[in-house]
């Protein structure tokens, strides 16, 4: 599956936005303007990019911790998600969320999450009611290799081949589980290999080249949508930050890194590629990374422009009724 | 606040987190069946090139692995395997001490401790031992969202056969966590964010502080304030700022949430006949509401006045900084409380 020129075009402003938008909110933290628990994807933004250039907004994507990829991925706007992070009004969850909880339910985003693996079968349910109410869409998983430790991953991939769920379990190994190397707590070599417990199509990709994901998901998901069952889909990558913003990284060789964001980084992989094929213009990326540069500072000034929620709004929209 | 002989040596100021993890080293030196299990309570730091581990998302454990390399065991992400695994140690000879991140993720692993652990003694006629501690961090304050922030040990409080305890300063939770270990049944040990990284005297040495027993924090003879966790910083805040209106407050520290020291708070009750409990958690099914009660049922001829509780508020931890202040329980909360009670 190639993707076409214009797809490329989409896949890049996606990764450098995400890139971006996470280099700017880790120069917020350091300069004391943002709080919270903020967790990176740099070194991930491919997978985000491929899987997403797949879907559209009737196709549900459940995100985990370090969400912000998924979410600007899936189309959710980064101005909201700006302004969500310094808990203003204009936030996409009108400050009450959080880094960790950013959703936006028409874009078929059903959020970051706080705890470990719970995405997992949020996703699954997605699926099924997409399955039942024909609408044609997937759902789609995005967990870490640590969330592949939990009961509601086993247990949800177990239930989706049993129904043949148009289901996308998309594992991000980044070979850090929090603090703890992957290899210190699981005993496959794999994460894919867990799908064959469950009768399920799995497939291992290249989590720092948006080409590979992109071919793999692509197949994935036409064969979901076929309903042809779910796949699990690993994709090899890095997490270039620490566990959350901020982590002082004593428990990480930093050679070991190094050659990961030396020789690995996604963005310069794409770069690489499109421009020795000639599928895009070395010129062309330039000025999609000064829009992008545009956009994120314009977010970040009108995020610290807009208001903070009054306080009497505290016990709004705990109940949909009464 | 937990040793008397405080007066007649050097003090201490060490951080509860730092308290924790002499108790935990203490128990793991003393009992080679004290084991330590969790996400990250190592993490890292076995590579040759000068890493070092992380101990855990709040560094409380951080050097334990290197002393107690066969004690200390991390586990995946896999709360549900890391407690169910706990309670099968527990009842077979060992005593671990299992870290739950943060109390929040109790959903994915309750079973374990709701219809295991807390029941195994009763169920099996009074044969089984359960010394299973588990340590969680709690409460709200630093912006980190609906899941990371509840105070739920109101959950664990209210089921039969299992113990919480929840300290305030930094030498309680050295002695709590010490009993806490060496109980035959099961302890919740709460964290609360609010006093992890606050500093108080904290003895040298082995010592425990009992569970059950509550602690007179300030003595006072107008109301009483009962708090419990980071709480109790706060009324002892307002203790202060009241008597400065020439209102005496009496500050009483549950440290243990179960058993509730109900003669501690009745007696504290029949000193001022006014009381304000502060409770980080939220105001239904709780535990503020348990001392409210507890004062109505067992207390009635005591009390000159309604019993007040400053509480979270029946909604999830919201995530922007002015909703959480108007979330939590503050000083200025208590002292409005206690200002309608007089």
């Amino acid at each position: 599956m190639q993707p076409t020129p214009e797809i490329l075009q989409v896949a890049y402003r996606t990764m450098r936005t995400i890139r971006s938008f996470e280099e700017k909110l880790i120069e917020l933290v350091n300069q004391g303007k943002l709080g919270g628990f903020l967790h990176a994807c740099i070194g991930q933004e491919a997978i985000a990019a491929a899987v997403c250039a797949h879907l559209k907004d009737n196709d549900h994507v459940a995100s985990t911790h370090r969400g912000h990829g998924h979410c600007i991925a899936k189309g959710v706007d980064v101005r909201g998600m700006m302004a969500e992070l310094f808990g203003r009004s204009t936030g996409t969850c009108r400050g009450r969320g959080g880094s960790m909880h950013i959703a936006d339910l028409e874009k078929g985003m059903l959020g970051a999450n706080g705890i470990v693996g719970a995405g997992i079968p949020l996703a699954t349910g997605a699926a099924l009611s997409a399955k039942l109410r024909k609408t044609g869409g997937v759902g789609v998983a995005m967990f870490g290799d640590g969330a592949s430790n939990q009961g509601a991953f086993h247990e949800s991939l177990n239930m989706a081949a049993n129904w043949k769920l148009p289901a996308l379990y998309v594992c991000e190994n980044n070979g850090w589980g929090e603090f703890t190397p992957t290899e210190f707590v699981v005993p496959v070599k794999d994460i894919a290999e867990r799908a064959r417990s469950y009768a399920m199509n799995a497939m291992i990709a290249d989590g720092m080249d948006f080409f590979d994901v992109y071919a793999k998901a692509g197949e994935a998901i036409a064969r979901a949508r076929r309903g042809e069952g779910p796949t699990l889909l690993e994709c090899k990558t890095y997490r270039f930050m620490g566990h959350y913003v901020g982590d002082p990284l004593v428990y990480r060789a930093k050679a070991d890194a190094d050659e990961w964001i030396n020789n690995r980084d996604p963005l310069k992989l794409f770069e690489t590629r499109v421009t020795s094929e000639g599928l895009l213009a070395a010129d062309n990326l330039r000025s999609i990374d000064e829009e992008v540069t545009e956009r994120i500072t314009e977010a970040v000034k009108s995020a610290q422009a807009a208001p903070f929620p009054d306080a009497g709004e505290l016990m709004q929209d705990v109940y949909a009724v009464g | 606040m937990a040793d008397q002989a405080s007066q007649t040596r050097e003090p201490r100021e060490i951080p509860t987190a730092f308290a924790i993890a002499e108790a935990l080293r203490i128990a793991m030196a003393s009992d080679p069946t004290v084991i330590l299990m969790g996400e990250d309570v190592a993490g890292g730091g076995r590579r040759p090139e000068g890493t070092d581990e992380m101990g855990g998302i709040m560094s409380v454990t951080r050097g334990l692995v290197g002393d107690f390399p066969s004690q200390v065991l991390d586990t995946p992400i896999s709360e549900m395997g890391i407690l169910g695994t706990a309670v099968g140690a527990a009842v077979t000879g060992m005593r671990p001490v299992v870290e739950l991140m943060f109390m929040d993720f109790i959903g994915t692993c309750l079973d374990p401790l709701l219809n295991q652990a807390s029941k195994f003694r009763y169920m099996f006629g009074g044969k089984a031992r359960i010394p299973l501690t588990v340590r969680t961090v709690t409460g709200a304050g630093m912006q980190a969202a609906a899941q990371h922030s509840q105070s739920l040990y109101w959950m664990t409080a209210g089921i039969p056969g299992l113990k919480t305890v929840i300290p305030s300063n930094a030498a309680d939770a050295k002695g709590l966590l010490l009993a806490a270990i060496r109980c035959d049944d099961p302890v919740v040990f709460c964290e609360p964010k609010g006093i992890l990284f606050l500093s108080t005297d904290v003895p040298e040495g082995d010592y425990e502080v009992p569970i059950g027993k509550a602690n007179i924090v300030r003595a006072g003879s107008d109301v009483s304030l009962v708090g419990m966790g980071a709480t109790v910083g706060m009324a002892l805040a307002a203790a202060a700022e009241l008597e400065r209106d020439g209102i005496s407050a009496e500050v009483l520290d549950l440290r243990s949430l179960a058993p509730l020291d109900e003669e501690a708070i009745l007696t504290t009750l029949a000193k001022t006949g006014r009381l304000v409990v502060v409770d980080e958690a939220t105001p239904r099914c709780g535990i503020a509401s348990d001392v409210a009660a507890l004062c109505v049922d067992k207390g009635f001829d005591l009390l000159n006045g309604p019993v007040r509780r400053v509480t979270a508020a029946m909604c999830p931890v919201p995530f922007t900084r002015v909703l959480e202040e108007a979330y939590m329980p503050s000083t200025a909360r208590i002292l409005e409380a206690v200002r309608g009670l007089l």
